[in-house]
């Protein structure tokens, strides 16, 4: 495939590692923060490939797995109200909220779709005026344009029957609160479509102040192992900085038309982070100008109150302080196919990845 | 969920794009990216186009690459 498969030559990914062996003398520690690297190492059987100097840690880049138990309950609160119709991305169907969850109201006979794109939301609430659809706005700086763009189109086409339940959430927030909480990090392997949109200068206080490396990286083999490379190079000569590896996808002004969509529907706010507490600024929320469109301003629901799963260190994990093999309940209680905690519904998640590729 | 791929642009019709990924059709929405032509490559998100994918950039990246395979046999 264009694009794809010269970036997963096993003789540019050994050469890589060949070349990291020479160049890495000291430790460091390296997080990657986006669920597509989480995969992405693993599948391709990176953490072999790697020196013993350096250790690679999953950080909290599931944009499900981090999606508050509170949204989701709110969600299957909505999916009970006459009427309404639930639009959502696919991997947030079995993710568990406090009782239930979307998959097991669906079968209960709620109206949950699962969709591949925004736009089909704002067609569906074109098409059927009597009912009111309700999209599931999660994921990151790269898909919260999306949302935007159809809360956009919406308000254009004047569809008061077009709701979104915001539980988008921003980067920059949390990578600085895991730093400044004390987790050893040394370097990010930054997020390639994230920064895609974004463009570089939200990672330069981590550089600067935090004296951190930021390599903005792609999502293949070799872009990854590149990237560790290029970390591994700044660290060793104390001058930690941000770059790009994914250059044919990321330029450091980012997207603009994207981002002042973004600016223009949405605002910060604190936000919960499943496992992590609030993270102030994290979040986005949609504006006044839009209110028509947001959901949780125009349905009243009761909505239980959050339990935690007993056993589950999710929170840990998805700091990067423990690995799944630490969880007792991690291929015991907790697998795919019956999962307990966010971290292994979500295909991206760090304990489904981990028990998919375990040996 | 940070997945996109990329995708040949095969036709642009206003707001949207006719694109493929080995040869199966896909509409891309434009709402994000504009001055897109057939022939380009787009990172396709959740149907969405994102980003162009730069030829130039990709070559250079091979380029350094391949520079490090060779350097590493020697």
């Amino acid at each position: 495939m264009q694009y794809l498969d010269e970036y997963r030559k096993k003789d540019l990914i050994l050469a890589l590692a060949e070349e990291l062996k020479q160049v890495s003398k000291q430790e460091f520690t390296l997080m990657e923060v986006c669920g597509g690297h989480t995969m992405a190492i693993h599948r391709f059987g990176l953490p072999a490939l790697l020196p013993p100097t350096i250790r690679l840690l999953s950080g909290p880049g599931c944009p499900v797995c981090v999606s508050s138990q509170h949204f989701l309950d709110t969600a299957i609160a909505y999916s009970k109200i006459p009427g309404s119709v639930i639009t959502t991305y696919g991997d947030l169907i079995r993710v568990p909220g406090s009782v239930s969850s979307l998959e097991k109201e669906k079968a209960n006979g709620r109206d949950i779709r699962i969709i591949y794109s925004v736009l089909e939301a704002v067609e569906m609430a074109r098409a059927n005026p009597d009912k009111n659809i309700i999209f599931l706005g999660i994921g990151f700086e790269t898909t919260a344009p999306a949302t935007a763009a159809a809360i956009v189109e919406a308000h254009k086409a004047n569809l008061p029957n077009f709701f979104v339940l915001s539980a988008h959430k921003v980067m920059p927030p949390v990578m600085q609160a895991l730093v400044m909480e004390g987790v050893k990090i040394d370097g990010f392997i930054a997020p390639g479509h994230v920064s895609a949109i974004t463009g570089t200068a939200i990672y330069n206080d981590l550089a600067k102040l935090h004296r951190l490396g930021v390599v903005i990286t792609g999502f293949e083999p070799v872009d990854l192992m590149l990237a560790i490379l290029m970390l591994v190079r700044q660290l060793e000569s104390g001058s930690p900085k941000v770059e790009i590896q994914y250059k044919r996808v990321v330029h450091s002004d980012g997207n603009k038309i994207a981002q002042d969509l973004l600016s223009k529907v949405f605002e910060m706010k604190d936000d919960t982070w499943r496992g992590l507490g609030v993270i102030p600024g994290s979040g986005l929320k949609i504006r006044d100008e839009f209110a028509i469109h947001d959901a949780e301003k125009h349905f009243d629901v009761v909505v239980p109150e959050p339990a935690d799963p007993k056993g589950c260190i999710c929170g840990a994990i998805l700091r990067g302080l423990k690995t799944p093999k630490q969880c007792p309940l991690f291929a015991r209680v907790c697998t795919p196919s019956d999962p307990v905690g966010a971290c292994m519904v979500s295909g991206e998640g760090t304990c489904a990845t981990y028990y998919k590729y375990r040996s | 969920m940070c997945l996109a791929i990329p995708a040949k642009v095969i036709r642009v019709d206003g707001a949207s794009a006719l694109v493929t990924i080995e040869d199966v059709e896909y509409q891309a929405s434009l709402l994000l990216l504009d001055d897109v032509k057939p022939g380009d490559y787009i990172m396709l998100h959740a149907g969405f186009a994102i980003e162009k994918v730069d030829a130039e950039e990709a070559a250079e990246t091979l380029r350094l690459l391949n520079e490090v395979a060779d350097n590493s046999f020697q």
